[in-house]
């Protein structure tokens, strides 16, 4: 129990790393909005996500309505509906219902890709212990942000800027060096990713990466479907 | 409208949408075509979110580049995800202080 907990957490420190630049920009921007530290490391600590909470200050500053924030947030966040769904199938079976409610608070683009590039089943402590580093990082940024943005050179805070995104690369190429399948599904999903980005720049972000993720699988689930040895090695 | 319950709103909804699939989706699915499509859903997810997002990370397309070929050569040597990670901003950081 404790040593999942412990490697969830060791496990999350890029996470944490990088949750500590992005919103550090976060806290920056509520500050400028008119926000305290601490509302603004409130809203990190409660939403955790960063483009909802980008969208979300905007709606606030904005006295926007209620229904506003809440279809914003739906688009903007959807995209971990199919997460979610998709690492319910990798559940230990210590995941009973209370784990699940607790533990989904913590489903985020990071702690997803990494909880899906594991081989094992997942357990609560694993996943609490990366959800636990993942917010300390958040809202830790968020308030030095908040408290002190206008500090850091920005030649600093720019360049952490790539530090997730480096991540999500570390866990896609090594598995499709391996399997064409999964190169197959990356090529064609960034490839409808950027013609979404350059043709239909009226689609949020968020849609238009749930529009070409869910072509892109459902096209490689066509052509290469997973069988049942692989797939039991996978769980 | 209060600040808070913006707050509440915002949080409540973004909860919502994680919470329901993964503690109401528990039974183990069955069928082929959509095994497999969870299957390669991860991937299709990472690599619509990084391309073309992460060269417009660090408000460089050229210090974005590097930092993405970094990744890249380091990703297919298997190193470990934080080696990876932090290469990439480094090699973003220093093309930045030539620029």
């Amino acid at each position: 129990m404790k040593n999942s907990f412990l490697r969830g957490m060791s496990h999350g420190i890029p996470i944490c790393l990088g949750y500590i630049s992005v919103s550090f920009g976060f806290g920056i921007l509520a500050v400028k909005a008119g926000l305290s530290v601490f509302q603004a490391s409130v809203i990190s600590a409660s939403n955790l996500t960063s483009a909802g909470q980008k969208a979300g200050l905007d709606v606030i500053v904005a006295g926007g309505a209620i229904i506003e924030m809440i279809l914003l947030q739906l688009t903007i966040n959807i995209r971990y509906s199919l997460m979610a769904l998709s690492l319910s199938q990798k559940l230990d079976r210590r995941f009973t219902t209370p784990h699940r409610l607790l533990a989904s608070y913590g489903i985020t683009d990071e702690i997803f890709a990494v909880c899906s590039a594991q081989k094992e089943p997942l357990t609560p402590a694993y996943m609490y212990g990366m959800i636990f580093i993942s917010a300390v990082g958040w809202v830790t940024g968020t308030a030095l942000g908040a408290a002190a943005g206008e500090l850091l050179p920005a030649s600093v805070s720019t360049a952490m800027e790539i530090v997730l995104y480096g991540m999500f690369i570390a866990i896609v190429i090594p598995p499709a060096k391996k399997q064409h399948s999964i190169l197959f599904v990356a090529v064609i999903a960034a490839a409808l990713s950027v013609i979404f980005r350059y043709t239909v720049p009226q689609i949020s972000e968020g849609f238009a990466m749930i529009i070409s993720a869910v072509a892109a699988s459902a096209l490689a689930a066509l052509i290469f479907p997973v069988r049942d040895e692989e797939e039991e090695a996978e769980q | 409208m209060s600040l808070a319950t913006y707050i509440i709103v915002m949080a409540g909804v973004t909860y919502l949408i994680r919470m329901v699939p993964f503690t109401f989706f528990r039974k183990k699915i069955k069928n082929r075509f959509f095994r497999s499509f969870l299957y390669y859903i991860p991937y299709a997810v990472l690599s619509a979110m990084t391309i073309p997002a992460i060269f417009y990370t660090t408000h460089n397309i050229w210090t974005a580049v590097a930092g993405t070929a970094v990744a890249v050569l380091l990703a297919f040597f298997e190193m470990p995800l934080i080696v990876v990670a932090l290469a990439a901003s480094g090699a973003a950081f220093l093309l930045g202080l030539f620029m």
